[in-house]
């Protein structure tokens, strides 16, 4: 299995005009610190999570502002919401409700395209 | 005669000081350490071309002995009375200091960086400031604090700035460029040691900075990681476990080293701090003192015969702040004249 | 003669108990099997003294609402102790007068129209107590209507806000006493019946009395706004009058607040008195959020609004619950709630590595937040140097968080697989001695992790064991230190003094205000239950827990949670240490103590 292939990307590249980017604004509304984000790194580094396995939730954030959500959900389920990232972050961006918007929105956007 | 108090002894307070008095005003000088020189003492060789940082410091030695100056060391200001048109000044000690106008040339401190506890300052031996490293170079020494000569340093940027955990949420501008100065002159006296710099973004604004970035990956072989320190930890010998996310692969990293470097910011001085209630003295909400505005009133405060220099004002390299000096002490001179 | 006046007043008695006993009749058959047993046994212990002790306590005499606010506690005890007297002492009242228990059942509440003429001693006893009572009532009900418009003169910052219903119960409640002055000041003017109070406003009434219209009229009134208030109080916030008594049994007999929502935090639900002192004991208010406390909290469930925002942005600190006078199990309830609410969200560990397996005789478990507060977890590991405890540091590298987080935000059984791995790594290692130093973890090992014969102490515990056995030293440098309760240790797990001890025997410590320390102690803002409340929301809250510090001017604040710990030193203004770095350091450098940062003081305007 290829590093990088945990997250399967949809495209080889980005295009910006077909994206579907309907799950990033419920985040976006539920927690508008999400939009503060630098990529500095910080909260993938002190994960807990991120100890154990690929977990990265900066790259998560990344991937779901670029309309990458499908494999967001399985990733997601490995985060232990121990508030690490949270309390480290240099922008003050509440990750934890970051996170569990992000799954409450995804269950919402499968029970509304059942 | 006008009477002139500066606050502050280091180079913007020199400077100033060195303007008014080639006009013939006489000068209070007002410092509160035993000596003049302010933070460039601590300063061994400055960007962009590694000047010597003494050298330009006693350029101004001088100036102790010019008879209008009148130099008060070991002073520190206890309260400043603004109810009459002369203002006054009152030391600690008790000595009363009238003034016309007054230029504030408090300076900055340096962020304390055992605020940044998950980093390991004051706790993990091998953890050291960029202040501290600077004096290495002053001694052309760099051993570890355990007495090592390292083989691996880390340069941790950003600490103490764009950090809201901290109440910082400012960029100090000036660090990005030092870490690259820093790295390149501890190349210069290890050959062999590895420079790795931990950065969120690299500030290179002025106009040889970035020649700077490529001479130090070019010549020096100094490395780049985009990623910012989330904690370090201390291995078994001392050494450093450095923890980031490496954000351009987008993978954790760790690393580990002899000795990291924290780049500190810089931050309002005590004086701001103590002060920031005072009439007239303004103060933003990163502590610095506010000038009217950022663009042509640089100098000024809403207060008649309250002027501002350096770095009291926000983080400045050493010319920013003595071009800044330089238009304080015109500004003194105009309202001396209109008055 | 026959009346008619009475029916209202029946009409609304017979709907009120009738619907009282179907009420509770399904709450009690809705606990469960072994709630049920608990409650049948418990009528037959002591524990019943207890049940109507608190019962008269708190739900009529209002004690503790007393306790925290003299003029409040009045109120409230005026209308129900007074109403409960006035019942009593009016059946009592007519059981003299007639020799016996032979009469209608309404008749001790319309008594002075029915017998007109009280001329024996007794009766005039009976009717100056009366009086007395109903004036006690009239000066509380006053005091009700002033609190709604005028609530600053109460202390309160705050006050409930009412549902149409809830009017309609209250503006009659408040009508009863006052309907029961004109109707008893009419058979007062034309009978002289009363006592000081109603043959005076009888004597003011004069000739009015006389019509029969008026004079009927009175007692019809008075009736329509008992019944007006009987029917309300099923579907308004005075249902709590008697489902409180009802919960401090349940609550006496040692039945529990489950992680479910089921009967007995439906009974809490409607226990709520909306007296409001949850508010002001909210910090929440500090951040301008006004509508997740408690009392609309609960009123969000009682009327099934969509409650999740309020629901979540709780800090579960537990300062509401401390003061309740109705004694809910306030954070219980909430995380039942959040429990239900985050259900359908999974969460899966199977994917975590196992740290290497050592065993000990001791293991120290940091926790996450503990490896980015480096001073304690040093402190930790020289102070286990310095007795020579060789510990197993558990969690030092592959940590697996110990599950409380996730149970904050309602996931129990997610919150179970890391239990389940952590508790294999400990059993294991088969170590008797377990330390924490952080008080999330301690609650959650202490309460939901299985580890029998195993000691799990709090890293203060610990370090005031080490003193006792003198295998620390003392010594008591001359700064000064104000010690700050943790949520979760103080309130959550009841550890208060062990850590004062450790700091006096290091430091002076500075004692806070009563209303603000230990179990009313400040939260610091970052609780891990605060799941969507914003950054500046909690900044602010955090901000003012420091202004209130930094008033005793101390050198050091201490704190024994990692998490306040990195809060409170965001804020610059103090110097915070964890209690194991304030040991550690005025052992080793008691010089760098001493030379604290020089604190900034302001200077006043000149």
């Amino acid at each position: 299995m290829g590093d990088l292939d945990f997250i399967k990307v949809k495209h080889l590249h980005i295009n910006y005009d077909i994206l579907d980017l309907d799950l990033l604004n419920k985040v976006l509304q539920e927690e508008t610190s999400f939009q503060w984000c630098i990529s500095c790194g910080c909260c993938t580094a002190s994960c807990s999570a991120g100890n154990h396995t690929t977990f990265n939730v900066r790259r998560i954030s990344l991937l779901l502002r670029r309309g990458e959500i499908e494999s967001l959900e399985k990733e997601l389920e490995k985060c232990m919401l121990c508030g690490k990232c949270t309390l480290v972050c240099p922008r003050d961006i509440q990750l934890r409700n970051v996170v569990m918007s992000i799954k409450k929105n995804i269950l919402k956007y499968k029970m509304s395209s059942l | 005669m006008k009477k002139i108090a500066v606050i502050g002894g280091g180079v913007a307070g020199l400077e100033v000081s060195k303007q008014l008095l080639e006009a013939n005003i006489p000068v209070t000088l007002i410092e509160q350490s035993s000596k003049i020189g302010g933070n460039i003492k601590n300063y061994a060789y400055l960007f962009p071309d590694f000047y010597n940082a003494e050298e330009l410091l006693n350029s101004y030695h001088y100036l102790i002995t010019d008879p209008n100056l009148q130099l008060l060391l070991n002073t520190e200001v206890a309260k400043i009375d603004f109810s009459k048109k002369t203002y006054n000044i009152l030391t600690k000690d008790g000595i009363s200091v009238p003034a016309d106008a007054i230029v504030i040339a408090t300076g900055y401190n340096t962020f304390d960086a055992r605020l940044k506890e998950e980093f390991g300052y004051g706790i993990y031996e091998n953890v050291i400031t960029s202040v501290q490293l600077e004096q290495m170079f002053k001694n052309k020494e760099i051993k570890t604090p355990s007495g090592k000569i390292p083989e691996r340093i880390g340069f941790i940027h950003c600490v103490g700035s764009r950090d809201a955990k901290v109440g910082n949420t400012y960029c100090s501008r000036l660090c990005c460029v030092t870490a690259i100065k820093q790295a390149i002159e501890t190349k210069k006296l290890l050959p062999s040691v590895e420079i790795f710099c931990f950065y969120i973004d690299l500030r290179m604004y002025g106009l040889l900075f970035e020649d700077l970035y490529l001479s130090a990956q070019r010549d020096y072989n100094i490395q780049f990681v985009r990623g910012r320190l989330s904690e370090a930890s201390e291995m078994l010998d001392k050494r450093i476990l450095i923890k980031v996310e490496d954000t351009l692969i987008g993978k954790p990293l760790q690393m580990s080293a002899d000795m990291i470097v924290l780049m500190v910011g810089m931050e309002a001085s005590d004086f701001s701090k103590q002060f920031k209630y005072h009439n007239g003295l303004e103060v933003n909400e990163h502590g610095f003192f506010n000038p009217i505005n950022p663009h042509n009133l640089r100098n000024l405060t809403s207060k008649d015969g309250i002027f501002l220099a350096g770095t009291a004002i926000g983080p400045m390299s050493v010319g920013e702040t003595l071009d800044h000096a330089r238009g304080t002490a015109l500004s003194v001179l105009s309202f001396i004249n209109a008055n | 003669m026959k009346t008619y006046f009475q029916y209202p007043f029946l009409i609304g008695m017979i709907f009120l108990f009738a619907s009282l006993i179907y009420i509770y009749v399904r709450w009690y058959t809705k606990l469960s099997k072994y709630d049920k047993v608990r409650f049948r046994k418990f009528w037959g212990t002591k524990k019943v003294w207890k049940a109507i002790y608190d019962s008269i306590n708190d739900g009529l005499l209002h004690a503790s609402i007393f306790k925290k606010n003299p003029v409040l506690g009045y109120m409230h005890m005026s209308l129900a102790f007074g109403w409960f007297l006035l019942i009593v002492i009016g059946h009592l009242e007519v059981v003299v007068a007639k020799g016996g228990l032979n009469f209608p059942f309404y008749y001790a509440i319309f008594f002075r129209y029915f017998e007109p003429v009280h001329a024996t001693t007794i009766a005039k006893i009976f009717a100056a107590v009366m009086d007395f009572l109903l004036l006690f009532i009239l000066v509380g009900v006053a005091l009700a209507i002033t609190k709604r418009f005028y609530k600053k003169i109460f202390g309160m910052k705050h006050t409930t806000k009412l549902k149409p219903l809830d009017k309609v119960a209250l503006y009659s409640l408040w009508a009863i006493f006052p309907l029961r002055l004109f109707a008893e000041s009419c058979s007062a003017a034309v009978y002289q019946n009363g006592s000081f109070l109603t043959n005076t406003t009888g004597a003011w009434l004069g000739n009015i009395a006389n019509s029969p219209a008026i004079y009927q009229g009175s007692w019809w009134l008075y009736s329509f706004a008992l019944c007006f208030f009987f029917i309300a109080l099923p579907f308004s916030r005075y249902m709590h009058i008697p489902t409180e008594i009802f919960y401090i049994f349940l609550r006496n007999a040692g039945i529990k607040t489950k992680k479910t929502w089921e009967s007995y935090a439906q009974i809490q639900l409607y226990s709520c008195s909306r007296c409001g002192v949850c508010l002001d004991a909210c910090q929440l208010y500090d951040a301008g959020i006004s509508d997740v406390q408690s009392v609309y909290f609960l009123q969000f469930i009682r009327n099934k609004e969509d409650a999740e925002k309020p629901l979540f942005g709780c800090l579960i600190c537990g300062r509401c619950q401390v003061e309740c006078p109705v004694h809910l199990n306030l954070n219980d309830l909430r995380t039942a709630l959040r429990i239900k609410a985050s259900k359908p969200l999974t969460f899966s560990y199977s994917y975590t590595q196992k740290p290497e397996q050592q065993s000990a005789d001791t293991i120290y478990f940091a926790g996450c937040m503990t490896h980015l507060t480096l001073g304690t977890k040093k402190s930790m590991a020289k102070i286990f140097d310095y007795v020579g405890e060789k510990v197993w540091f558990m969690d030092e590298d592959k940590s697996i968080c110990c599950g409380r987080p996730l149970m904050l935000a309602g996931q129990y059984d997610s919150a179970a697989q890391l239990i389940e791995k952590n508790t294999e790594l400990i059993k294991e290692s088969g170590a008797k001695n377990l330390i924490l130093s952080c008080p999330y973890c301690y609650k959650v090992f202490k309460e939901d992790y299985i580890l029998p014969d195993i000691n799990i102490k709090f890293h203060a515990n610990y370090i005031k064991e080490l003193i006792d056995q003198k295998k620390l030293p003392e010594s008591k440098l001359n700064i000064t230190a104000i010690y700050h309760d943790p949520c979760e240790l103080g309130r959550g797990m009841n550890i208060y003094q062990e850590p004062r001890d450790v700091i006096e025997h290091y430091s002076h410590r500075i004692p806070l205000q009563k209303s603000k320390d230990k179990d009313q102690a400040l939260c610091c803002g970052a609780g891990l239950g605060g799941i969507n409340l914003t950054g500046d929301a909690k900044n602010a809250i955090t901000h003012n827990a420091m202004t209130y510090f930094d008033k005793f001017n101390p050198d050091v604040l201490v704190t024994a949670c990692p998490l306040c710990k990195k809060t409170f030193v965001s804020d610059r203004r103090i110097e915070v240490l964890d209690i194991a770095e304030l040991v550690v350091k005025a052992i080793e450098q008691p010089n760098e103590l001493k030379a604290l940062p020089h604190r900034e003081k302001s200077y006043a305007i000149s």
